[in-house]
Formats: structure tokens, C-alpha cells, sequence
């Protein structure tokens, strides 16, 4: 589905990432992990066409993705909740998520994806016209992901979901993460919290200063002893 | 202060047992504080109506005349819609591209140009020129933004301040250079005077001040009710969040810079019979339209609505005032007074 072969990138001549290479298939859980730094929100970037790459190629669903602008790779199915969230704050919830179907047909598709993203977050049907900038933090990240969810995306790119959410509210999206997926969403994991991360992954890669370090069966790579020490802290 | 324990020592659960995947424990710290800021906001819209109340009905008690106060109150009202409409367009566009757009009253003054033309050559109606000079300006703002500001984002705010000076600069030199120096106007055929509280209005100041708040009301349903209006005010709220959701922020960029320069084209057309028409004449309405912004909250288009219809009422006020003294005199002492008081606009948030 997403193929990263060799990719290059950076910020003004700064180079970051070192010819990664990385690949997640349809219906996988693909977890990113590795240290502050390292260059993982950067390579979600490059992804969706936030920086230029420099060398090497992206492709998604079988076509070239690298020199594609945001707008078009939405369109295509490629969404991404960054590690901000970037709501709009001052819209109602709402409007964020209608907004999240820009690219989609107008029609019935938005009332079904609406439904289906009321179904997964209630909280958010309760609160349908609260504006954003009001929720709190864990409320701020599932309106983030649903909001992309409407864009009716083939892979879901979520970085550090679960940045300053309590453990119990990590669960919830963490768990939200999973259903996402069994609806047929593959999902590129981006996060802090390693341990969770790499043991509800299909598999897993761990990033060091701008390329690959190591990858293989999530669960295998939360037991490695090299991962724990250095990620983990155990 | 103690808190209360259980039996075993440790500190009771507020809310009881809540399931491990209850989103609702999260409590939303700002909902209150939403809410608060919405009854500040009726307050300070309260306190500013009880002060314009004050000032007019000292005016009458100072000045022999009531009828030169009321005078005073229908004209400031009528032009300040006409204010508040030129005002709008700055707001938006501040709101969303986030540059000050000093070139917004040389776009009005070209508005009065297009129309001393049509007038002038063609023998139309003044106000039909809305027709022409609306499309006109639009797409003007369109090319601008396109062709020269949209090379400035991202640069430092200096940057963009320079060049929008520069450009009105320009505009106005190129007025001088096409038009020459002398004052025109326009006149508007069977212009005469109604009544309204025993002061005269015009009826070229009613209609402006009617057609204002037309266009004022029409941006306002744009900007909440469609889903263009939706998206430029998610690009306005954020950038990156409105990219990711596919949305071609170089377009709504494009197309908000034109909005807002249409607003000003409007507005030109509109006070066209009631001003001396020369190529500077948009200064004017450009220090106008930057003290009504501030005073409406940067970026909030309704607040520049009522901010626009309080300069126009202090301006005229201010002539009673300070009798003899530029009329803008009041509407300074009032932004410096926002300023201290209140830098974020009477609507503004803390920002
Ligand atoms: N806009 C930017 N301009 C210049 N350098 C940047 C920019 N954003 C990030 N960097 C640098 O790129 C490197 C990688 O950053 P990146 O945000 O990708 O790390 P990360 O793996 O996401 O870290 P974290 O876990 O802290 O989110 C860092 O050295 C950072 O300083
Ligand atoms: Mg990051």
C-alpha cells in the first residue's frame, strides 16, 4: 500500500532522513517508533507531502506519491493526524469533521461517514456543536481522528495519538486505533509510548537518527532486548 | 485542605467508578471558560452601547440644538456601515493570510476611479457600477495575491507589511499618473433629502448604508453557512489542519485576498457620491478601516461590523466635541484608548 524506498529528506538543507525504507500493507498495523528526534514526525511529513523530498521515492496504492501535493494525496487515501492535531479550533466539532470530507463527493458518503464516526466516538455526537478549541485534550485527539476519517482514507498516518492522554484515555484511542483497522484501514503508528505501540502492531520499525534501525513483528521487537534497553527503559 | 478518604486510606474517586474507556472523564477544562468569554463579550457590547448612550445624550445636553446632534448620530451611523463594510474585508483578510493589508484603502479609491468612469463616460447610475467594479476588484485582488503577495508567506511579517505599503503606494501614484490630481465627484441623479428623527439624511447615505449592510449580511452567511465560507475559516484557524484534510490553501488564499478586496470595491462604489474623489482619498478611509479592526478584534468580521458603526458615530460625536478639530482626532483618542484598554478588541480573545 505505502512504500518508502531510499527516502531522503529534511528542513532547508538540513538532511534528516537517511534512506529509509519502509513499507505498510493493506490491513496492517505498522508501528514507527525510536527516540525524540529521531525523525519520525519528518518522515509523516514527507509522506504527505508537507516537505519535499530530496532523493528516493514514495509510493502509495501502486502509484508515484513523492512531488504530490497534500490535497491530491487526501483525495487518494492517504491521511495523516499529525502530532498537534490541528483542529480548527474555533469551529464547531461539527464543521471540523464535514471539513475532514473536503475531498470527498458531496452527498450521502458525508452522512455515512458522519454516522460512522459518531458510532466510533459518541462523545463526539454528543457534542456535536461545541467548538474544538473547548475540548480537552483526549476529546481534541479523537475529533483529530475523526476528522480523517472522514476523509474516507485508505491509510491512516497517526503521530503520538496518545501524547498526554492519561493511560486510560491511551487505551480508548489506542483501541479506537484497532476497530479503525478491522474496518479495513491499514494504519502507520507513530509513537512515544513504544511498549503499547509495538505490541498491537503487525510489525514494527524503529527509527535512528533518520533511518531504519531495526524492524520485524511488532511483539517480537517489544521483547528485543537492544529495543527494550534503548526505547523502553527496562 | 484535607480531602476525604476511603477506608483504606487512599483518596476517593471523585466521579465513583468510571469504565477504563469512558471518554468522558476527560473533563473539558475550556468549555467554561467559552461560555465566560461569550458573557464578557455581551457585557463589553453592553458597556460600549450604555457609553455611546452617554455620549450622545451629553451632547444633547451641552448643545443648544438637538437637532445638529441628531444630525450628528444618523450621519455617523449611516457611514459607519460603509466603515464597517471596508473594515470587514481588512478583517478577513488579516484573519486568514495574516498580513495587514495597507494597500486595502488604495483598492477603494481605485473602486471610486471605476466608478467617476462609468458615471462620467457611460452616464450610468452610480450605484449600477457595483456591477462592474465588484467583479473588477475581485479579480484585481485575485491577481495581486496571486502575483505578488502569495510569493511573501511565510516570510517575516516586516516583509509583508512592506510590500502592501508599497503596493499602495504604487496604486495611488498610478491614480495620480492616469487620472491627474484634481478633485472629481460623482453625482447621484435625484439625490434628495428624508427625514429620520428630525435630522436630514441623504438618500445616496441611506442607500450606501442599506447596501452595506446587504453585502456585510451576505459575507457573514458566506463565511458561516457555505462550505467555501467553512473552509476559509478553517484555514484561518489552521494552516497545516486544513492541508491535511485536502483543502488548496494557495486557492482560499487567493480567494479570501479577493473577498476582501471586492468588500473594499463595494465600499468605494457605495461613498463615490459622498466624498471629493482623489487618488489619495483611500488613506483615509485605509487609517479608518485599521482603528475598526483593532476595535473589532483582529480577524472577527462581525465585531468589525459594530466596530465600523462605532467609529462612524465617534467621528461625527467627535465633530460636536471638539468643534474645529479634525473629525479623526475622536476616532485616535478612541483606538488609543482600545489600545490601553483593551489591545485585543473589544471581541478579540486574549491572543
Ligand atoms: N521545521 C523544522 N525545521 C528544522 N528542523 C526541524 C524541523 N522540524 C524538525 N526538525 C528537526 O528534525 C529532526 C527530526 O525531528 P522530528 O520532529 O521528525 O522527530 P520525531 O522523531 O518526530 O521526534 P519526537 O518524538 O520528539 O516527536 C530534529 O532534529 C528536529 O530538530
Ligand atoms: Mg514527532
Amino acid at each position: 500500500m505505502l512504500v518508502l524506498d531510499g527516502l531522503c529528506a529534511g528542513y532547508h538543507g538540513l538532511q534528516i532522513l537517511h534512506e529509509l525504507d519502509l513499507r505498510v500493507d493493506a490491513g496492517e498495523i505498522v508501528a514507527l517508533v525510536g527516540a525524540n528526534g529521531a525523525g519520525k514526525t519528518t518522515t509523516l511529513r514527507a509522506v504527505s507531502g508537507l516537505i519535499r523530498s530530496s532523493s528516493g521515492s514514495i509510493t502509495f496504492d501502486g502509484r508515484r506519491a513523492d512531488g504530490v501535493r497534500t490535497a491530491e494525496l487526501v483525495a487518494r487515501g492517504l491521511v495523516q493526524v499529525p502530532e498537534e492535531r490541528a483542529l480548527f479550533g474555533p469551529l464547531t466539532v461539527e464543521e471540523n469533521l464535514r471539513m475532514g470530507s473536503w475531498t470527498q463527493r458531496r452527498g450521502g458518503n458525508e452522512e455515512a461517514a458522519l454516522a460512522e464516526v459518531f458510532d466510533l466516538f459518541p462523545i463526539l455526537a454528543e457534542r456535536r456543536r461545541q467548538a474544538a478549541e473547548t475540548f480537552s485534550g483526549g476529546q481534541q485527539q479523537m475529533l483529530a481522528i475523526g476528522r480523517a476519517l472522514m476523509a474516507r482514507p485508505k491509510l491512516l498516518m497517526l503521530d503520538e495519538p496518545s501524547t498526554g492522554l492519561s493511560p486510560k484515555l491511551t487505551w480508548a484511542v489506542l483501541d479506537a486505533v484497532r476497530t479503525i483497522r478491522d474496518r479495513g484501514v491499514a494504519v502507520l503508528l507513530v509513537e512515544q509510548n513504544a511498549a503499547q505501540a509495538l505490541r498491537m502492531a503487525d510489525r514494527a520499525y524503529v527509527l535512528e537518527s533518520g533511518s531504519c534501525a531495526l524492524s520485524g513483528p511488532g511483539p517480537e521487537l517489544a521483547d528485543d532486548d537492544r529495543v527494550r534497553a534503548a526505547y523502553l527503559g527496562l | 485542605m484535607t480531602r476525604p478518604t476511603t477506608a483504606h486510606g487512599a483518596p476517593a474517586e471523585d466521579g465513583g467508578a468510571v469504565t477504563a474507556a469512558d471518554p468522558a472523564t476527560d473533563t473539558p477544562v475550556a468549555a467554561t471558560g467559552g461560555r465566560a468569554w461569550w458573557r464578557g463579550a455581551v457585557g463589553r457590547t453592553a458597556l460600549v452601547l450604555l457609553l455611546a448612550v452617554l455620549a450622545v445624550a451629553l451632547a444633547y445636553w451641552r448643545s443648544g440644538s438637538g437637532v445638529v446632534v441628531s444630525q450628528a448620530v444618523v450621519t455617523g451611523i449611516l457611514i459607519g456601515g460603509v466603515y464597517g463594510l471596508v473594515a470587514m474585508g481588512l478583517t478577513l483578510i488579516f484573519g486568514v493570510l495574516d498580513i495587514v493589508n495597507f494597500a486595502h484603502g488604495a483598492f477603494l479609491a481605485v473602486a471610486l476611479y471605476v466608478t467617476v468612469e462609468m458615471t462620467g463616460r457611460f452616464g450610468v447610475h452610480p450605484y449600477l457600477a457595483l456591477l462592474v467594479a465588484v467583479p473588477v476588484m475581485f479579480l484585481l485582488g485575485a491577481a495581486v495575491q496571486r502575483g505578488i503577495l502569495s510569493f511573501s508567506i511565510g516570510q517575516p511579517l516586516e516583509n509583508q507589511l512592506l510590500i502592501t505599503l508599497g503596493l499602495a503606494l504604487l496604486i495611488d501614484n498610478l491614480l495620480l499618473l492616469v487620472f491627474g490630481p484634481n478633485p472629481r465627484s460623482v453625482a447621484l441623479p435625484g439625490d434628495s433629502g428624508v427625514e429620520i428623527l428630525g435630522a436630514v439624511a441623504t438618500v445616496s447615505r441611506l442607500l450606501a448604508f442599506g447596501v452595506a449592510l446587504v453585502l456585510a449580511a451576505l459575507l457573514y452567511l458566506l463565511l458561516q453557512r457555505t462550505r467555501l465560507g467553512t473552509a476559509i475559516r478553517a484555514v484561518a484557524a489552521n494552516d497545516t489542519g486544513a492541508q491535511l484534510v485536502g483543502i488548496d490553501t494557495r486557492r482560499i488564499y487567493m480567494l479570501t485576498f479577493a473577498i476582501g478586496t471586492a468588500c473594499a470595491g463595494a465600499a468605494g462604489v457605495l461613498v463615490s457620491p459622498l466624498v471629493t474623489i482623489e487618488p489619495t482619498t483611500g488613506e483615509l478611509f485605509n487609517i479608518i478601516a485599521f482603528v475598526v479592526v483593532v476595535l473589532g478584534g483582529m480577524g472577527n468580521v462581525v465585531g468589525a461590523l459594530v466596530g465600523g458603526l462605532l467609529i462612524g458615530l465617534t467621528e461625527q460625536l467627535g465633530a460636536l466635541y471638539l468643534p474645529g478639530q479634525s473629525p479623526l482626532l475622536a476616532v485616535f483618542v478612541v483606538f488609543v484608548l482600545v489600545l490601553f484598554l483593551r489591545p485585543q478588541g473589544l471581541f478579540g480573545s486574549k491572543a
